[in-house]
């Protein structure tokens, strides 16, 4: 009895690692909209950031500046803004998802612009 | 060739050494029609000529170049390139070299020259304040720490140089203007006066006269005449936005290129999809123009007779022209993705706008709007040409 029950709680805890890895891997972005994404952060939020993310006008997005703030809050923040700040909204331009892996990787070191090809 | 005359074979000689001393100096050549593209993401400058609408070469090693703003010493052969990153670099136009580079802080947008072309002045985000150079040899002189409450500091934004070897700029953080006599260089003084909320750039008038910040954290702006500075800020322009729904604004509006027209000022409204039209002699609205999004430059063609406006992301693909007579939209142009930039030639006959995205930048016929050339460059944001060097508060 015991015993089927560990087993049991096994399988749902598999079940549900399961589910999670599939919902990231559907979450995140892939080929053209993962590098119009990580263009958008580095060049678009990189004005008042700076393309490096070390911080301009707005603070440093920086993985040891975010090291302490929550991931919820500073999804929430992409997606609704910080009211009485120059910050506005993106929920135009990306969904929850997406704003969740920006967070994800801002924490690790964002990605770079792939060097674009200008023909020189 | 004959050589059997010794004169021909002196003048052969002579003319090869001629070509093989080309190789090393330039050709003799003013800079009144030279200037600087940005390369923002690979840390380089273009040198261009915008008589014959071609690029001279390229200065690489300038470090990050994302937001830099550039000045001119005042003989127009040097550029002072402001890095994103603290780096101030002196180029020289006609060797197209690096003359001297500096690392002069942590996070820098940009400077400006002295009336007397003698101190090259940076303002800072971090550490926040303004800091002062010897033109010539980039060594430091002074700085102005923008501390307005004890180890408070500010990003200071706006700066400009004034009459009298004198700087205004803005206090993002303190809500203030602050005014700095250099005439005694080692020892500046500083005057600040209460300004509104969020100052987030600043211009002065061409006469040197008004000095003017634009606020991000409430619709006015602040206004000084430093003809008469014992009489503060005024604040013009209150609610310009008469209660209408403020939209996002998803890039800060510059106010670098000041658009005088007669006795109109334009200026971009802020989280309002209209350029403002101030009449200077009142300082009142005289009226404000709907344009495609919020705008980024406004800028006046040289004679005045047009304003070139281009937007904010995600409508940075557009650039509107308005007629100064009419005050209308006469003109809605597509340069190329992400357009960040657009600086006259020094009489107005042609603009360079440079499209980031696209990788261009293309000159147009401000008469025409005929597109007359594209140069190729790597992602260009500011276009700085050498008439700035003999204009107040460039």
């Amino acid at each position: 009895m015991k015993v089927d029950r560990i087993a049991l709680l096994h399988v749902a805890v598999l079940i549900g690692i399961t589910a999670l890895a599939v919902g990231t891997a559907r979450a995140e972005p892939q080929g053209e909209r993962r590098v119009e994404i990580i263009s958008m952060v580095r060049q678009d939020c990189g004005s008042c950031h700076g393309m490096t993310l070390k911080g301009g006008l707005g603070p440093s997005l920086l993985p040891e500046a975010l090291a302490h703030k929550p991931a919820a809050s500073l999804v929430a923040v992409i997606m609704n803004g910080r009211p009485g700040t120059a910050m506005p909204g993106w929920s135009r331009f990306v969904s929850e998802s997406e704003a969740e892996w920006i967070v994800a990787r801002l924490r690790q070191g964002f990605p770079h612009i792939a060097r674009q090809e200008s023909g020189q | 060739m004959n050589l059997r005359h010794p004169f021909r074979a002196l003048a052969a000689a002579a003319a090869l050494a001629l070509l093989a001393g080309c190789a090393h100096t330039p050709a003799l050549r003013g800079t009144g029609d030279l200037g600087i593209v940005i390369e923002r993401a690979s840390g380089a400058v273009q040198v261009v000529d915008n008589t014959h609408r071609t690029s001279l070469g390229r200065v690489t090693g300038l470090g990050d170049l994302s937001h830099a703003h550039a000045t001119y010493s005042r003989d127009a052969r040097y550029a002072y390139v402001f890095g994103r990153d603290g780096g101030l670099t002196k180029v020289d136009l006609l060797t197209q070299t690096i003359a001297k580079r500096i690392i002069q802080a942590g996070n820098s947008i940009g400077g400006s020259i002295s009336q007397d072309g003698s101190l090259v002045v940076a303002q800072n985000y971090t550490p926040g304040g303004i800091r002062a150079f010897d033109a010539d040899t980039l060594e430091p002189v002074s700085e102005v720490p923008a501390e307005y409450a004890p180890g408070k500091f500010s990003k200071v934004v706006g700066l400009a140089d004034l009459p009298g070897q004198k700087f205004a700029y803005a206090l993002f953080d303190a809500g203030e203007i602050w005014v700095t006599d250099f005439s005694d260089p080692k020892h500046p003084t500083t005057q600040r006066y209460k300004a509104g909320k969020n100052p987030y750039d600043g211009l002065v008038t061409p006469d040197g006269r008004y000095y003017l910040a634009g606020l991000f954290g409430e619709d006015g702006i602040a206004l000084l005449d430093l003809w008469h500075p014992e009489k503060g800020v005024r604040k013009i322009l209150e609610g310009y936005g008469r209660g209408e729904q403020k939209l996002p604004v998803y890039k800060m509006p510059h106010l670098r290129g000041w658009a005088l027209a007669g006795h109109y000022a334009f200026l971009p409204a802020v989280g309002h999809h209209e350029v403002l039209v101030i009449d200077t002699r009142t300082w009142t609205e005289a009226a404000h123009i709907p344009v495609k999004s919020q705008p980024v430059f406004v800028m006046a063609r040289p004679d005045a007779r047009q304003v070139w406006v281009n937007f904010a992301f995600p409508d940075n693909g557009w650039v509107q022209v308005i007629d100064v007579p009419t005050l209308q939209v006469i003109k809605t142009l597509q340069p190329g993705k992400a357009v960040l930039h657009m600086e006259f030639t020094p009489r107005g006959e042609e603009v360079w706008v440079s499209a980031r995205d696209s990788n261009r930048v293309t000159v147009y016929d401000t008469a025409t709007f005929a597109p007359r050339t594209v140069l190729p460059a790597n992602a260009p944001s500011g276009i700085f040409f050498t008439d700035r060097a003999s204009r107040i508060g460039f």
